[in-house]
């Protein structure tokens, strides 16, 4: 039944090719940890995405009763946490998951920096990483704040004042990120937005770009 | 049949990779579906009644009483304010109507039409009904209007949920 309808899919729009070159890839064995153990280290980009797609799902869940509003962040928040199944789960998930993807992340770019695998010819795809890696940071910093608890509010005051330390760009930095005079309604409203919608699309791209790099040039050769 | 039936190392592989993943994936979903459809397998409030005075007040007459209701909206709580046309029938019974218009929800009004005297009305779209809240045929709605579970205890009258009517439609 189910091969019957790949194959009328498959007889239109010949998809077979697509998921073959996704899944046809050569796995080289100094990266195979069944050849080689210690080549579980090749394992923390696959590891960070993989928590990536986790928080992307959570976080889609977490928002259908999430409120970006001062006076029922909070209220919301603890609602779903207490009193709605499985809530406690999942907002669990999208808070260990971001501070577990920061340490793959943080792994992954030890095993690309100590494999020398930066090195030419794969020097943009060290760039759109590192680009990666402050994505990241922004998503945990704007995240921080949603739930509108003391915690959150000290915090985000806290990186508003470090952002306005920078030179010359500074004032406009903390301007732009708090949106108002003070850390208020107007931030929770701006960092929402920046949270779930534009720096998502700038990982999701970079994301992408990243991924094409790697399957173009392949895996770095062994020590 | 002493003949071995093997599996290839090619499926054993497809299956346990499928296995795993299927695995992986669904302690991934399962809370998140539970989570995003808790609304639908909660337990609807029961509803407590609310009194709104004594049973002598009422006579045959639709009388309107406005009520308050505290009502639990996630995490938002709040009281909304409900309303009830209630009278006594002839066999003692009270009928406590619900003034939601059963055609699109406008709010009905007793006896405001000088054309229909002695019937409720609802100025959207000229739908009406009887003194028992029986939709009028020809008229837009299509049901009669809902009535409040009603409970009488130490002379006063206690309003519940909303419950359908189950009279009929009349000819008027």
């Amino acid at each position: 039944m189910l091969q019957k309808m790949y194959d009328w899919v498959d007889e239109r729009l010949n998809i077979t090719p697509m998921w073959r070159d996704l899944a046809d890839h050569e796995v080289p064995e100094h990266v195979n940890p069944a050849h080689h153990f210690s080549a579980f280290v090749y394992c923390f980009g696959g590891l960070t995405f993989f928590i990536t797609v986790i928080q992307i799902l959570s976080g889609m869940f977490l928002t259908m009763y999430y409120v970006p509003d001062i006076n029922n962040a909070y209220e919301s928040v603890k609602y779903l946490q207490n009193e709605v199944a499985f809530g406690v789960i999942v907002r669990g998930m999208h808070h260990w998951g971001a501070s577990l993807v920061i340490v793959m992340m943080f792994l992954h770019t030890l095993r690309v920096f100590f494999t020398g695998s930066y090195k030419k010819p794969r020097e943009m795809n060290w760039v759109v990483g590192m680009l990666i890696f402050f994505v990241m940071l922004g998503l945990g910093f704007t995240g921080y704040l949603l739930p509108w608890d003391n915690t959150a509010y000290f915090a985000t005051k806290v990186g508003l004042e470090i952002a306005q330390t920078v030179p010359l760009i500074g004032p406009y930095a903390k301007a732009l990120l708090t949106g108002g005079d003070i850390v208020g309604a107007q931030t929770l409203a701006r960092f929402f937005a920046i949270h779930v919608f534009f720096l998502p699309a700038a990982l999701l791209g970079l994301l992408g770009a990243h991924f094409i790099m790697i399957r173009r040039q392949g895996i770095s050769g062994p020590l | 049949m002493s003949e071995k039936r093997e599996i290839s190392r090619r499926t054993f592989l497809n299956y346990a990779l499928m296995g795993t993943g299927g695995f992986l994936a669904a302690g991934m979903i399962t809370p998140m579906v539970r989570f995003a459809i808790d609304p639908m397998l909660k337990a609807t409030g029961g509803g407590d009644k609310v009194a709104v005075g004594s049973v002598d007040d009422f006579g045959s007459e639709p009388k309107r009483v406005e009520f308050k209701l505290h009502t639990k909206d996630g995490w938002y709580e709040s009281e909304s304010t409900l309303v009830a046309w209630v009278r006594k029938l002839d066999d003692g019974s009270i009928l406590a109507l619900s003034p939601i218009c059963k055609h699109l929800g406008c709010t009905v009004d007793w006896n405001i039409s000088p054309d229909h005297p002695e019937q409720y009305f609802c100025q959207c779209h000229m739908g009406r009904y009887n003194i028992d809240g029986q939709n009028v045929i020809g008229t837009p709605p299509l049901k009669s209007l809902d009535m409040y579970e009603t409970e009488i205890k130490d002379g006063k009258l206690y309003l519940g949920k909303i419950i359908p009517n189950p009279r009929p439609g009349v000819e008027m």
